[in-house]
Protein backbone atom coordinates (compact mmCIF):
# COMPACT_ATOMS: atom_id res chain seq x y z
CA UNK A 1 0.00 0.00 0.00
CA UNK A 2 1.07 3.53 -0.78
CA UNK A 3 1.66 5.70 2.61
CA UNK A 4 -0.79 5.14 5.87
CA UNK A 5 -3.66 7.41 5.69
CA UNK A 6 -5.88 7.56 8.22
CA UNK A 7 -9.81 7.62 8.77
CA UNK A 8 -11.85 9.23 10.75
CA UNK A 9 -15.35 9.10 11.87
CA UNK A 10 -16.57 12.30 14.01
CA UNK A 11 -20.06 13.58 14.29
CA UNK A 12 -20.45 17.11 12.98
CA UNK A 13 -22.40 18.20 16.21
CA UNK A 14 -23.23 17.33 19.48
CA UNK A 15 -25.63 18.74 21.95
CA UNK A 16 -23.46 20.06 25.02
CA UNK A 17 -21.84 17.64 27.50
CA UNK A 18 -22.84 14.53 25.04
CA UNK A 19 -20.81 11.50 25.01
CA UNK A 20 -19.75 10.92 21.51
CA UNK A 21 -18.11 8.02 19.64
CA UNK A 22 -14.98 7.97 17.95
CA UNK A 23 -14.05 6.19 14.86
CA UNK A 24 -10.26 5.45 13.79
CA UNK A 25 -8.89 3.55 11.17
CA UNK A 26 -5.22 4.05 9.52
CA UNK A 27 -3.82 1.78 6.80
CA UNK A 28 -0.48 0.75 7.79
CA UNK A 29 0.88 -2.76 7.91
CA UNK A 30 2.11 -3.31 10.94
CA UNK A 31 5.35 -5.22 10.58
CA UNK A 32 5.40 -7.13 14.06
CA UNK A 33 9.37 -7.85 13.31
CA UNK A 34 9.22 -11.69 13.85
CA UNK A 35 8.33 -12.28 10.30
CA UNK A 36 11.12 -13.57 8.06
CA UNK A 37 11.51 -12.59 4.17
CA UNK A 38 10.53 -15.79 2.23
CA UNK A 39 12.74 -15.43 -0.85
CA UNK A 40 16.36 -14.73 1.94
CA UNK A 41 15.17 -15.49 5.32
CA UNK A 42 15.77 -12.82 6.71
CA UNK A 43 14.01 -10.91 9.75
CA UNK A 44 11.59 -8.84 8.34
CA UNK A 45 12.43 -5.55 10.24
CA UNK A 46 9.47 -4.09 12.83
CA UNK A 47 8.05 -1.45 11.51
CA UNK A 48 4.65 -0.62 13.23
CA UNK A 49 2.66 2.43 14.36
CA UNK A 50 3.75 2.54 18.39
CA UNK A 51 1.10 5.43 19.81
CA UNK A 52 -1.92 7.02 18.90
CA UNK A 53 -2.91 10.12 20.73
CA UNK A 54 -6.64 12.30 20.22
CA UNK A 55 -6.15 15.71 21.41
CA UNK A 56 -9.68 18.18 22.16
CA UNK A 57 -8.77 21.61 21.37
CA UNK A 58 -4.98 20.84 23.09
CA UNK A 59 -6.02 18.58 25.86
CA UNK A 60 -5.00 14.79 25.40
CA UNK A 61 -8.85 12.56 25.79
CA UNK A 62 -7.31 9.48 24.54
CA UNK A 63 -3.84 7.93 24.04
CA UNK A 64 -3.16 4.09 23.70
CA UNK A 65 0.53 2.92 23.09
CA UNK A 66 0.36 -0.66 21.19
CA UNK A 67 2.67 -3.52 20.48
CA UNK A 68 3.97 -5.73 17.86
CA UNK A 69 0.56 -8.07 18.43
CA UNK A 70 -1.88 -5.50 16.96
CA UNK A 71 -3.25 -6.30 13.67
CA UNK A 72 -2.36 -4.99 10.31
CA UNK A 73 -4.47 -1.48 9.48
CA UNK A 74 -5.41 -0.72 12.90
CA UNK A 75 -8.90 0.36 14.24
CA UNK A 76 -9.56 2.15 17.17
CA UNK A 77 -13.31 3.16 18.32
CA UNK A 78 -13.51 5.54 21.97
CA UNK A 79 -15.91 8.18 23.48
CA UNK A 80 -15.21 11.31 23.84
CA UNK A 81 -17.30 14.25 26.01
CA UNK A 82 -17.87 16.89 24.17
CA UNK A 83 -17.96 20.39 26.57
CA UNK A 84 -17.39 23.18 23.92
CA UNK A 85 -17.23 23.68 20.23
CA UNK A 86 -13.67 22.81 19.08
CA UNK A 87 -11.00 20.35 17.07
CA UNK A 88 -10.36 16.79 17.54
CA UNK A 89 -6.63 16.95 16.34
CA UNK A 90 -5.41 12.35 15.66
CA UNK A 91 -2.05 11.46 16.00
CA UNK A 92 -0.36 8.41 14.56
CA UNK A 93 3.47 7.95 15.51
CA UNK A 94 5.47 5.52 13.99
CA UNK A 95 8.83 3.72 14.21
CA UNK A 96 10.39 5.45 11.50
CA UNK A 97 9.88 8.40 13.27
CA UNK A 98 6.67 9.57 10.96
CA UNK A 99 3.90 10.84 12.39
CA UNK A 100 0.50 11.13 10.55
CA UNK A 101 -1.88 13.06 11.81
CA UNK A 102 -5.62 14.48 11.03
CA UNK A 103 -8.26 16.89 12.89
CA UNK A 104 -11.67 16.89 12.56
CA UNK A 105 -14.07 20.03 13.96
CA UNK A 106 -17.09 19.56 16.19
CA UNK A 107 -20.15 22.11 16.64
CA UNK A 108 -21.84 22.29 19.93
CA UNK A 109 -25.41 23.48 19.45
CA UNK B 1 -40.67 -38.69 42.35
CA UNK B 2 -36.81 -39.55 42.20
CA UNK B 3 -37.54 -41.50 39.04
CA UNK B 4 -39.32 -38.12 37.49
CA UNK B 5 -36.35 -36.15 38.54
CA UNK B 6 -33.92 -39.01 36.59
CA UNK B 7 -36.03 -38.46 33.68
CA UNK B 8 -36.48 -34.88 33.89
CA UNK B 9 -32.36 -34.64 33.79
CA UNK B 10 -31.90 -37.13 30.96
CA UNK B 11 -34.57 -35.06 28.92
CA UNK B 12 -32.38 -32.24 29.81
CA UNK B 13 -28.97 -34.11 28.95
CA UNK B 14 -30.46 -34.45 25.41
CA UNK B 15 -31.96 -30.90 24.98
CA UNK B 16 -28.20 -30.16 26.07
CA UNK B 17 -26.25 -32.16 23.71
CA UNK B 18 -28.75 -31.80 20.78
CA UNK B 19 -28.42 -27.59 21.51
CA UNK B 20 -24.21 -28.25 21.10
CA UNK B 21 -24.42 -30.58 17.74
CA UNK B 22 -26.36 -27.60 16.02
CA UNK B 23 -23.86 -25.57 17.35
CA UNK B 24 -20.98 -27.33 16.34
CA UNK B 25 -22.55 -28.82 12.87
CA UNK B 26 -22.63 -25.25 12.24
CA UNK B 27 -24.82 -23.72 9.15
CA UNK B 28 -25.28 -20.38 7.59
CA UNK B 29 -25.68 -17.96 10.55
CA UNK B 30 -29.68 -16.70 10.38
CA UNK B 31 -28.70 -12.93 10.03
CA UNK B 32 -29.35 -10.06 7.51
CA UNK B 33 -26.41 -7.93 5.69
CA UNK B 34 -27.45 -4.38 5.97
CA UNK B 35 -24.34 -2.15 5.27
CA UNK B 36 -24.37 1.00 7.44
CA UNK B 37 -27.80 0.19 8.16
CA UNK B 38 -28.45 1.70 4.32
CA UNK B 39 -27.80 -1.08 1.89
CA UNK B 40 -28.85 -4.51 2.22
CA UNK B 41 -27.84 -7.30 0.52
CA UNK B 42 -28.89 -10.34 -0.95
CA UNK B 43 -27.22 -13.09 0.73
CA UNK B 44 -29.59 -15.87 0.33
CA UNK B 45 -31.29 -16.35 -2.88
CA UNK B 46 -33.44 -19.44 -4.97
CA UNK B 47 -30.71 -20.75 -7.11
CA UNK B 48 -31.01 -20.33 -10.78
CA UNK B 49 -32.46 -23.29 -12.99
CA UNK B 50 -30.08 -26.41 -13.21
CA UNK B 51 -28.07 -25.42 -10.56
CA UNK B 52 -27.22 -28.34 -8.03
CA UNK B 53 -28.17 -26.38 -4.99
CA UNK B 54 -31.64 -25.12 -3.84
CA UNK B 55 -30.46 -21.59 -2.06
CA UNK B 56 -27.59 -19.78 -2.79
CA UNK B 57 -25.83 -18.43 0.46
CA UNK B 58 -22.64 -16.01 0.64
CA UNK B 59 -19.93 -17.01 2.45
CA UNK B 60 -21.16 -14.05 5.20
CA UNK B 61 -22.71 -16.64 6.73
CA UNK B 62 -20.88 -18.86 7.77
CA UNK B 63 -18.24 -16.09 9.22
CA UNK B 64 -18.17 -15.18 13.16
CA UNK B 65 -20.79 -12.40 14.38
CA UNK B 66 -17.40 -10.11 14.51
CA UNK B 67 -16.53 -10.72 11.24
CA UNK B 68 -20.03 -10.25 9.76
CA UNK B 69 -20.09 -6.98 11.98
CA UNK B 70 -17.03 -6.08 10.22
CA UNK B 71 -18.42 -6.14 6.82
CA UNK B 72 -21.53 -3.92 7.66
CA UNK B 73 -19.50 -1.24 8.86
CA UNK B 74 -18.28 0.04 5.73
CA UNK B 75 -16.00 2.34 8.05
CA UNK B 76 -14.75 -0.39 10.26
CA UNK B 77 -13.93 -2.55 6.97
CA UNK B 78 -10.42 -2.57 6.45
CA UNK B 79 -11.08 -3.48 2.42
CA UNK B 80 -12.76 0.16 1.92
CA UNK B 81 -9.02 1.36 2.18
CA UNK B 82 -8.58 -0.33 -1.01
CA UNK B 83 -11.53 1.43 -2.56
CA UNK B 84 -10.27 4.81 -1.60
CA UNK B 85 -6.81 3.60 -3.09
CA UNK B 86 -8.58 2.87 -6.24
CA UNK B 87 -10.28 5.63 -6.53
CA UNK B 88 -6.70 7.11 -6.67
CA UNK B 89 -5.56 5.01 -9.54
CA UNK B 90 -8.38 5.41 -11.19
CA UNK B 91 -7.97 8.93 -11.39
CA UNK B 92 -4.12 8.94 -11.61
CA UNK B 93 -2.64 9.56 -15.07
CA UNK B 94 -0.22 6.60 -16.17
CA UNK B 95 1.60 5.62 -19.54
CA UNK B 96 2.75 7.14 -22.68
CA UNK B 97 -1.07 7.71 -23.67
CA UNK B 98 -0.80 10.20 -20.59
CA UNK B 99 -4.28 8.71 -20.04
CA UNK B 100 -6.47 7.69 -16.69
CA UNK B 101 -8.82 5.55 -16.60
CA UNK B 102 -11.32 8.66 -16.22
CA UNK B 103 -9.68 10.00 -19.62
CA UNK B 104 -12.22 7.75 -21.20
CA UNK B 105 -14.65 6.59 -19.08
CA UNK B 106 -15.60 10.27 -18.26
CA UNK B 107 -18.83 9.82 -16.52
CA UNK B 108 -17.53 7.23 -14.22
CA UNK B 109 -20.15 6.44 -11.81
CA UNK B 110 -22.66 5.78 -14.13
CA UNK B 111 -20.14 3.34 -16.59
CA UNK B 112 -18.99 1.61 -13.48
CA UNK B 113 -22.59 1.46 -11.60
CA UNK B 114 -23.27 -2.42 -12.30
CA UNK B 115 -19.96 -3.45 -14.24
CA UNK B 116 -18.55 -5.40 -11.83
CA UNK B 117 -21.76 -7.51 -11.26
CA UNK B 118 -21.29 -8.66 -15.05
CA UNK B 119 -18.10 -9.72 -15.47
CA UNK B 120 -16.37 -12.40 -16.22
CA UNK B 121 -17.07 -11.17 -19.82
CA UNK B 122 -16.53 -12.64 -23.43
CA UNK B 123 -13.60 -11.07 -25.34
CA UNK B 124 -14.44 -11.08 -28.81
CA UNK B 125 -10.42 -10.44 -29.68
CA UNK B 126 -8.73 -12.73 -27.51
CA UNK B 127 -11.92 -15.15 -28.13
CA UNK B 128 -11.67 -16.07 -24.41
CA UNK B 129 -13.87 -14.77 -20.86
CA UNK B 130 -11.92 -12.24 -19.36
CA UNK B 131 -12.11 -10.70 -15.71
CA UNK B 132 -11.96 -7.08 -14.31
CA UNK B 133 -8.21 -7.67 -14.05
CA UNK B 134 -7.72 -8.84 -17.78
CA UNK B 135 -9.75 -6.18 -18.78
CA UNK B 136 -7.73 -3.31 -17.16
CA UNK B 137 -4.50 -5.04 -18.30
CA UNK B 138 -5.93 -4.70 -21.70
CA UNK B 139 -6.90 -1.21 -21.33
CA UNK B 140 -3.77 -0.20 -20.12
CA UNK B 141 -2.26 -2.07 -22.85
CA UNK B 142 -4.32 -0.70 -25.74
CA UNK B 143 -5.57 2.94 -24.51
CA UNK B 144 -2.95 3.89 -21.76
CA UNK B 145 0.68 2.62 -23.53
CA UNK B 146 0.75 1.61 -19.97
CA UNK B 147 2.82 -2.31 -18.17
CA UNK B 148 0.24 -4.06 -17.80
CA UNK B 149 -0.19 -5.29 -13.89
CA UNK B 150 1.54 -8.11 -12.84
CA UNK B 151 -0.61 -11.03 -10.92
CA UNK B 152 -1.70 -9.29 -7.54
CA UNK B 153 0.28 -6.68 -8.03
CA UNK B 154 -1.22 -4.50 -4.96
CA UNK B 155 -2.34 -1.57 -7.58
CA UNK B 156 -4.26 -3.84 -9.88
CA UNK B 157 -6.09 -5.72 -6.32
CA UNK B 158 -6.97 -1.97 -5.67
CA UNK B 159 -8.02 -1.19 -8.35
CA UNK B 160 -10.37 -4.36 -9.24
CA UNK B 161 -11.53 -3.93 -5.42
CA UNK B 162 -12.87 -0.35 -6.36
CA UNK B 163 -14.77 -1.05 -9.83
CA UNK B 164 -16.33 -4.34 -7.82
CA UNK B 165 -17.51 -1.49 -5.53
CA UNK B 166 -19.35 0.63 -7.24
CA UNK B 167 -21.69 -2.59 -8.08
CA UNK B 168 -22.15 -3.24 -4.24
CA UNK B 169 -25.58 -4.83 -3.62
CA UNK B 170 -26.30 -5.38 -7.69
CA UNK B 171 -27.14 -9.35 -8.35
CA UNK B 172 -23.88 -10.97 -9.88
CA UNK B 173 -25.21 -11.76 -13.41
CA UNK B 174 -22.86 -13.34 -16.23
CA UNK B 175 -24.36 -13.42 -19.79
CA UNK B 176 -23.59 -16.87 -21.17
CA UNK B 177 -24.72 -16.23 -24.24
CA UNK B 178 -21.92 -14.22 -25.35
CA UNK B 179 -19.56 -15.81 -27.65
CA UNK B 180 -17.96 -19.23 -26.73
CA UNK B 181 -19.35 -18.82 -22.79
CA UNK B 182 -20.99 -21.72 -22.75
CA UNK B 183 -18.75 -24.39 -23.73
CA UNK B 184 -16.11 -22.25 -21.20
CA UNK B 185 -18.70 -23.09 -18.24
CA UNK B 186 -18.65 -26.71 -19.19
CA UNK B 187 -15.00 -26.63 -18.86
CA UNK B 188 -15.20 -25.12 -15.65
CA UNK B 189 -18.25 -27.20 -14.32
CA UNK B 190 -15.85 -30.22 -15.31
CA UNK B 191 -13.18 -29.21 -13.52
CA UNK B 192 -14.95 -28.29 -10.26
CA UNK B 193 -16.31 -31.82 -10.16
CA UNK B 194 -13.22 -33.12 -10.77
CA UNK B 195 -10.88 -34.34 -7.73
CA UNK B 196 -7.43 -33.78 -7.46
CA UNK B 197 -4.25 -33.92 -5.72
CA UNK B 198 -2.66 -36.14 -2.60
CA UNK B 199 -5.98 -35.14 -0.79
CA UNK B 200 -8.19 -36.31 -3.65
CA UNK B 201 -10.72 -33.44 -3.00
CA UNK B 202 -13.07 -31.25 -5.88
CA UNK B 203 -13.97 -27.79 -5.24
CA UNK B 204 -17.91 -29.75 -5.27
CA UNK B 205 -16.57 -32.01 -2.32
CA UNK B 206 -16.34 -29.01 0.66
CA UNK B 207 -18.44 -26.65 -0.96
CA UNK B 208 -21.84 -28.56 -2.44
CA UNK B 209 -21.65 -31.69 -0.74
CA UNK B 210 -20.48 -30.17 2.99
CA UNK B 211 -20.55 -26.70 3.41
CA UNK B 212 -22.01 -25.58 6.40
CA UNK B 213 -19.32 -28.12 8.39
CA UNK B 214 -16.05 -27.95 9.62
CA UNK B 215 -13.36 -28.93 8.25
CA UNK B 216 -10.96 -28.51 10.83
CA UNK B 217 -11.25 -25.30 12.10
CA UNK B 218 -12.48 -23.71 9.34
CA UNK B 219 -16.54 -23.25 8.49
CA UNK B 220 -17.04 -24.38 4.75
CA UNK B 221 -19.27 -22.19 2.86
CA UNK B 222 -20.64 -22.38 -0.35
CA UNK B 223 -17.51 -20.79 -2.25
CA UNK B 224 -19.25 -17.99 -3.29
CA UNK B 225 -17.02 -15.30 -5.36
CA UNK B 226 -19.33 -11.95 -5.00
CA UNK B 227 -17.33 -10.58 -2.40
CA UNK B 228 -14.27 -10.89 -4.21
CA UNK B 229 -11.29 -9.48 -4.06
CA UNK B 230 -12.02 -9.62 -0.56
CA UNK B 231 -9.94 -8.62 2.41
CA UNK B 232 -9.14 -11.68 4.81
CA UNK B 233 -7.66 -11.12 8.36
CA UNK B 234 -5.24 -14.07 7.82
CA UNK B 235 -3.32 -12.11 5.35
CA UNK B 236 -4.36 -8.25 6.59
CA UNK B 237 -4.94 -7.49 2.66
CA UNK B 238 -7.09 -7.61 -0.29
CA UNK B 239 -6.93 -11.19 -1.81
CA UNK B 240 -8.38 -11.82 -5.03
CA UNK B 241 -10.01 -15.14 -6.37
CA UNK B 242 -7.52 -16.65 -8.50
CA UNK B 243 -5.37 -16.04 -5.68
CA UNK B 244 -7.79 -18.13 -3.78
CA UNK B 245 -8.68 -20.62 -6.56
CA UNK B 246 -4.54 -21.05 -6.12
CA UNK B 247 -4.99 -21.48 -2.28
CA UNK B 248 -7.63 -24.20 -2.33
CA UNK B 249 -6.31 -26.37 -4.91
CA UNK B 250 -2.79 -26.16 -2.80
CA UNK B 251 -4.24 -27.40 -0.03
CA UNK B 252 -5.55 -30.40 -1.84
CA UNK B 253 -1.98 -31.01 -2.32
CA UNK B 254 -2.18 -30.56 -6.17
CA UNK B 255 0.04 -28.74 -8.23
CA UNK B 256 -1.81 -25.12 -9.08
CA UNK B 257 -2.37 -23.86 -12.63
CA UNK B 258 -0.78 -20.54 -13.19
CA UNK B 259 -3.76 -17.36 -12.50
CA UNK B 260 -5.99 -16.51 -15.28
CA UNK B 261 -4.77 -19.44 -17.16
CA UNK B 262 -7.64 -21.05 -19.05
CA UNK B 263 -8.29 -23.57 -16.39
CA UNK B 264 -8.72 -20.58 -13.89
CA UNK B 265 -10.78 -19.00 -16.13
CA UNK B 266 -13.37 -21.25 -17.27
CA UNK B 267 -13.18 -22.28 -13.32
CA UNK B 268 -14.43 -18.48 -12.82
CA UNK B 269 -17.19 -18.44 -15.42
CA UNK B 270 -18.75 -21.68 -13.81
CA UNK B 271 -18.38 -20.40 -10.16
CA UNK B 272 -19.34 -17.27 -10.68
CA UNK B 273 -22.27 -18.31 -12.39
CA UNK B 274 -23.15 -20.65 -9.65
CA UNK B 275 -23.66 -17.54 -7.28
CA UNK B 276 -25.94 -15.95 -9.46
CA UNK B 277 -28.22 -13.50 -8.54
CA UNK B 278 -26.19 -12.45 -4.98
CA UNK B 279 -25.03 -9.01 -4.41
CA UNK B 280 -22.02 -8.56 -4.79
CA UNK B 281 -20.26 -7.34 -1.57
CA UNK B 282 -16.88 -6.33 -2.67
CA UNK B 283 -14.87 -6.13 -0.30
CA UNK B 284 -15.83 -8.53 2.13
CA UNK B 285 -14.49 -8.80 5.05
CA UNK B 286 -13.70 -12.98 5.58
CA UNK B 287 -11.50 -15.24 7.90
Amino acid sequence: MASPKPRVKVPKKASQGEVITIKTLISHPMESGQRKDKKSGELIPRQIINKFTCEFNGQVVFSCDMDPAVSANPYVEFSAKVNEPGTFKFTWVDDDGSVYETEKKIAVE
Amino acid sequence: MAKTESKLATLLAVAVVSASTAALAGGPADDKLVIDDEIEIKTRVAAPEGHPLDELISGWHYRTDETRALEADSFQNPGMLYVERGEEIWNTVDGAAGKSCASCHEDSESFLKGLGASYPKWDADAERPINIELQINKCREENMEAKPYKFDAADQKALTTYIKHQSLGMPVEVDLTQGDMESWWDKGEELYYTRTGQLNLSCATCHEDYNGNYIRADHLSQGNVNGFPTYRLKQSAMVSLHNRFRGCIRDTRAAFPPAFSDDLMALEVYVTWRGSGLGVETPAVRQ
